[in-house]
């Protein structure tokens, strides 16, 4: 058990810790390596045109925030306190953006509003290429991940409270401003920091329909792989890091005064039928479930068509990739075996190592330590790890070097940006086992492995599963950080799909993005069929 | 003075223990401290093979920390640890040779209540006939033949605690450590299974020690109980001694019901309480002017067959009558001394004679060796 938490410990600290910390030493440093303090930072700021894309990174991530957190919270209302029909629909309808690369939505509003665009009238003139296309995708491409923080948040109520309120003849909208609003406080903070860092640190969206508008995330990739200005890429890369890792600490504190607000004694909230409220929220879930998937329909869509929009019949062709990109659909597989590598590899460490934190017993401090690093890549956007890889593992003095440009790497990478989440779910999976299993299993002489395998894995079953999808489809649909790592023979779909688009081809990047997409609710389809079936029988145990 | 007593009583029980051969466990000068908490502090005992012990105390005295320190789940800062003879104070759980079962019972829910059982035998490389033989045998020692094929989640509470129980004797331990494995069921199953466990360990015969803060438990089920408050040990001694001659006003207090009233030594055997002056049988070694404690248990108030050389008779008033069931809890205000109240039990059959109803005078006598002297608290 020793062995395995130090090597945990040196697995975390190698691909995490180290990475960053010559990030941030390599923006202290100048072109020859020597320290030069400041130096860089000065420079950043003293030039124009990059505090500009600062200001513009900020601005486009408040704008986008303030649009999609109000939509996802009534949505969310929607589904968790109406007696909407459908729900489960409506949920999938508002999930599908997660199944996509962050680009999706963007192939799709140049489609609907580009210079060929069908809608393009809509926008009077101007363009949406820049901040306002920036924004509209990544409503689009945010409103899962806002939406599924709120619907936790909303289910978690009491049904007492309500049934007092009632008691009380308390009025609906006083209900709703002091039990409903409260209780969902931290749920919509946690929302508001999550949709920031999101909006501010992508890069896909900002390159395909950002145009000329200049972001933090854009001017990252120009400054290291167009101008091989690693000092200024290592500054904007800090600079991402700000306000990420502040948002991840403002929620941390605001998240440890939140009181538990399901006891043991707690009632589940049941919502009550009433017409008129139902019908509205139906409407409105409708409509923006609807669009969410129209949007990322047309991209499908535009993938078929032959000659966007002067030719609209349905073809292959666009399929047949080597007319656009020297390696065919070399990279549609690349992308396949990473996100496989990713998923097998990181559900391993990732669940072997929460076990060790959690149940290991000795080397507390280093328990703690991989513990905390495990909680780092949540504050870390994507870019900003992958500028780290670049930096850590191509260190003239790192016998890792080799790695780089390897499918191995870019699958660690996703790995280590991933980490944090599946961290947490094999944490509480694991939480919910008695304590007293490893305690039993010594007094009765059966070695701790024995009922890892025997006892432990087939009750968290459920939970390993849940970690390795989310590992897969998040593997499969990145862009930010895998943009600075790939190599000739691992190019992946989503850096190909970036490529071109910048040559122009935007169908067969609709097509690449589509195949993406279908690879990912295949597997995602798969899991539930299995769930359903074949993993009832073997968790019969669960039931009286 | 508390700590005298308290030694002289641990020397006399290990006294006791040493003469009926050497102990299966014995414990020496333990500490435990969490952080600048002392869990744990200088802590002995001895107990023999083949015993019933229970660790007595109330939440936070340490019992189960104590308990936890002889399975080796803590590790003690000091203190030597003997296992039938072998010193096992460095040892991981697993070289320790004993069976565990905890309050939460701990079953491992995806196995059935066979393989459950079975669990630690499959590890010894036993016959698969030989392993299912055995199971079935813990099965039926329990009473659980026909709940083989089931999962725990299946299964009352006080079948999963004997599934537990089946499962920690499997493999035959020379030690057996139970963690308040009753607290978690209700009252009629609690009785009915402690019969059990009493009539199991008996049966077997392995040196059994329980962790309950249940005294009623304590007293129906234990050889010999060690009373602990604050990480230290108070007391040790056989269920009538603890009930009868505890050692200190905690061990008097916390074990059965018991009037506890401040009084001063007068003279050999005389002690003042209030405005009363009562003799008493334990105020022997006393200093007279010494202010101490005195504790009367309920029932032992005589209102009958007072005769006129009936000691230390009080003329009271009864204020109220609590209905307990099998007995009535009165409260009782001492005419000559109105501060002065008085649990007393009186049975159905004395309410009956008696017609004792609120309001009522009656004369009470309290018998000398009755009253127990204990020295205060902080003095």
């Amino acid at each position: 058990m020793r062995a395995g938490i130090l090597a945990l410990t040196a697995l975390l600290l190698l691909f995490v810790a180290f990475p960053l910390a010559t990030l941030l030493f390599k923006s202290f440093q100048d072109s020859t390596g020597r320290l030069v303090g400041l130096a860089n930072y000065q420079r950043y700021f003293m030039t124009p045109t990059l505090v500009a894309s600062l200001w513009n990174s900020l601005a486009v991530a408040v704008l986008a925030t303030a649009i999609v957190v109000p939509l996802a919270f009534l949505y969310a209302y929607g589904l968790t306190r109406t007696c909407l029909p459908a729900k489960r629909l409506l949920v999938a309808l508002a999930l599908l953006p997660l199944f996509a690369p962050s680009l999706l939505p963007a192939i799709s509003l140049i489609y609907i509003f580009g210079n060929q665009g069908f809608l393009k009238g809509w926008l009077f003139g101007a363009s949406i290429y820049g901040p306002f296309g920036i924004v509209l995708a990544q409503v689009f491409y945010c409103f899962p991940h806002a939406l599924m923080i709120l619907t936790t948040a909303f289910s978690l109520a009491d049904g007492r409270l309500y049934e007092a309120a009632a008691a009380m003849g308390t009025g609906r909208w006083r209900v709703f401003r002091t039990i409903t609003l409260p209780g969902v406080r931290y749920g919509l903070i946690s929302a508001l920091f999550v949709v920031f860092t999101l909006v501010i640190t992508d890069f896909g969206i900002a390159k395909v329909i950002g145009g000329q508008f200049n972001v933090l995330a854009t001017d990252a990739y120009k400054q290291v792989v167009g101008q091989q200005n690693f000092e200024m890429g290592a500054v904007v890369g800090f600079l991402l890091l700000v306000p990420a890792a502040l948002a991840f600490v403002l929620d941390r504190h605001v998240q440890r005064r939140q009181v538990a607000l399901l006891s043991a004694r707690a009632v589940p909230f049941e919502p009550r039928a009433h017409a008129g409220k139902d019908l509205g929220m139906l409407a409105y879930c409708v409509v923006v479930g609807g669009l969410i998937a129209a949007v990322l329909a047309v991209a499908v869509w535009g993938s078929f068509v032959t000659y966007w929009p002067y030719n609209l019949s349905l073809t292959l062709k666009n399929y047949d990739f080597e007319t656009f990109e020297p390696n065919a659909a070399g990279p549609y597989f690349a992308s396949l075996k990473m996100a496989t590598l990713a998923a097998v590899a990181g559900t391993t460490v990732i669940f072997c190592g929460a076990y060790l934190i959690e149940k290991g017993r000795g080397l507390r401090a280093l328990r703690t330590l991989a513990h905390l690093i495990a909680m780092l890549p949540m504050a870390v956007p994507g870019l900003v790890l992958g500028l780290g890889y670049v930096f850590f593992i191509n260190a003239p003095w790192n016998p890792l070097g080799i790695l780089y440009g390897s499918i191995l790497l870019l699958a660690i990478n996703s790995i280590a940006h991933f980490y944090t989440t599946a961290h947490v779910t094999a944490l509480t999976a694991l939480k919910q086992l008695d304590g007293e299993f490893e305690a039993v299993s010594a007094s009765l002489k059966v070695p701790f492995y024995r009922t890892f395998v025997r006892v432990t894995l087939p009750i968290c079953l459920p939970a390993i599963l849940d970690i390795a999808i989310y590992l897969f489809v998040n593997a499969l649909t990145t862009v930010s950080a895998v943009v600075f790592l790939y190599g000739a023979s691992s190019k992946l779909a989503s850096i190909s799909i970036v490529h071109m688009d910048e040559a122009g081809a935007t169908a067969a990047a609709a097509a690449m993005a589509t195949l993406i997409v279908a690879t990912a609710l295949a597997v995602k389809l798969l899991h539930l069929i299995l769930e359903q079936h074949v993993f009832a029988k073997l968790q019969a145990w669960r039931k009286r | 003075m508390q700590s005298l007593e308290r030694a002289d009583a641990v020397e006399e029980a290990r006294a006791e223990a040493g003469r009926a051969g050497p102990p299966h466990l014995s414990l020496m000068g333990i500490v435990k401290r969490f952080g600048a908490f002392s869990a744990l502090e200088d802590v002995s005992l001895a107990v023999a093979p083949g015993k019933l012990v229970c660790f007595l105390g109330p939440s936070g005295c340490g019992k189960t920390t104590l308990l936890r320190v002889i399975a080796g789940l803590e590790t003690q800062d000091a203190g030597t640890i003997m296992i039938g003879g072998l010193n096992v104070s460095r040892l991981p759980p697993a070289q320790r040779d004993f069976g565990i079962v905890f309050q939460s019972y701990a079953l491992f829910p995806n196995l059935t209540v066979a393989q459950n059982v079975g669990y630690g035998l499959v590890n010894r490389r036993k016959r698969r006939a030989e392993i299912k033989a055995r199971v079935a045998e813990m099965l039926n020692l329990v009473g659980l033949t026909e709940h083989g094929a089931k999962y725990p989640i299946q299964l009352s509470g006080g079948q999963q605690q004997r599934v537990a129980l089946a499962r920690a004797l499997a493999t035959s331990p020379s030690l057996l450590l139970l963690d308040e494995p009753l607290s978690a069921l209700d009252a009629r199953v609690r009785v009915h299974l402690r019969e059990e466990i009493k009539a199991l360990q008996r049966r077997l015969g392995v040196t059994t020690i329980m962790v309950t803060h249940d005294q009623e438990e304590a007293l129906a089920l234990a050889d010999e109980i060690v009373v602990m408050n604050r990480g230290r040990v108070e007391q040790i001694g056989t269920p009538t001694e603890i009930y009868n001659a505890p050692a200190t006003a905690f061990i008097a207090d916390f074990v059965g019901e018991m009037n506890m009233l401040d009084a001063t030594i007068l003279a050999a055997n005389r002690i003042r309480v209030g405005a009363l002056t009562l003799s008493s049988a334990h105020a022997e070694a006393r200093t007279p002017g010494e202010r101490v404690q005195v504790g009367l248990r309920p029932e032992d108030v005589r209102i009958r067959g007072l005769g006129p050389g009936a000691p230390n008779t009080l003329a009271v008033r009864v204020t109220s009558l609590d209905f307990l069931g099998a007995f009535w809890r009165a409260a009782l205000k001492v005419e000559n001394d109105p501060e002065l109240v008085l649990r007393s039990d009186f049975s159905i059959n004395a309410m009956r004679d008696l017609n004792i109803h609120v309001g009522q005078s009656l004369m009470i006598s309290l018998p000398p060796e009755a009253l127990r002297v204990f020295a205060r608290a902080g003095a």
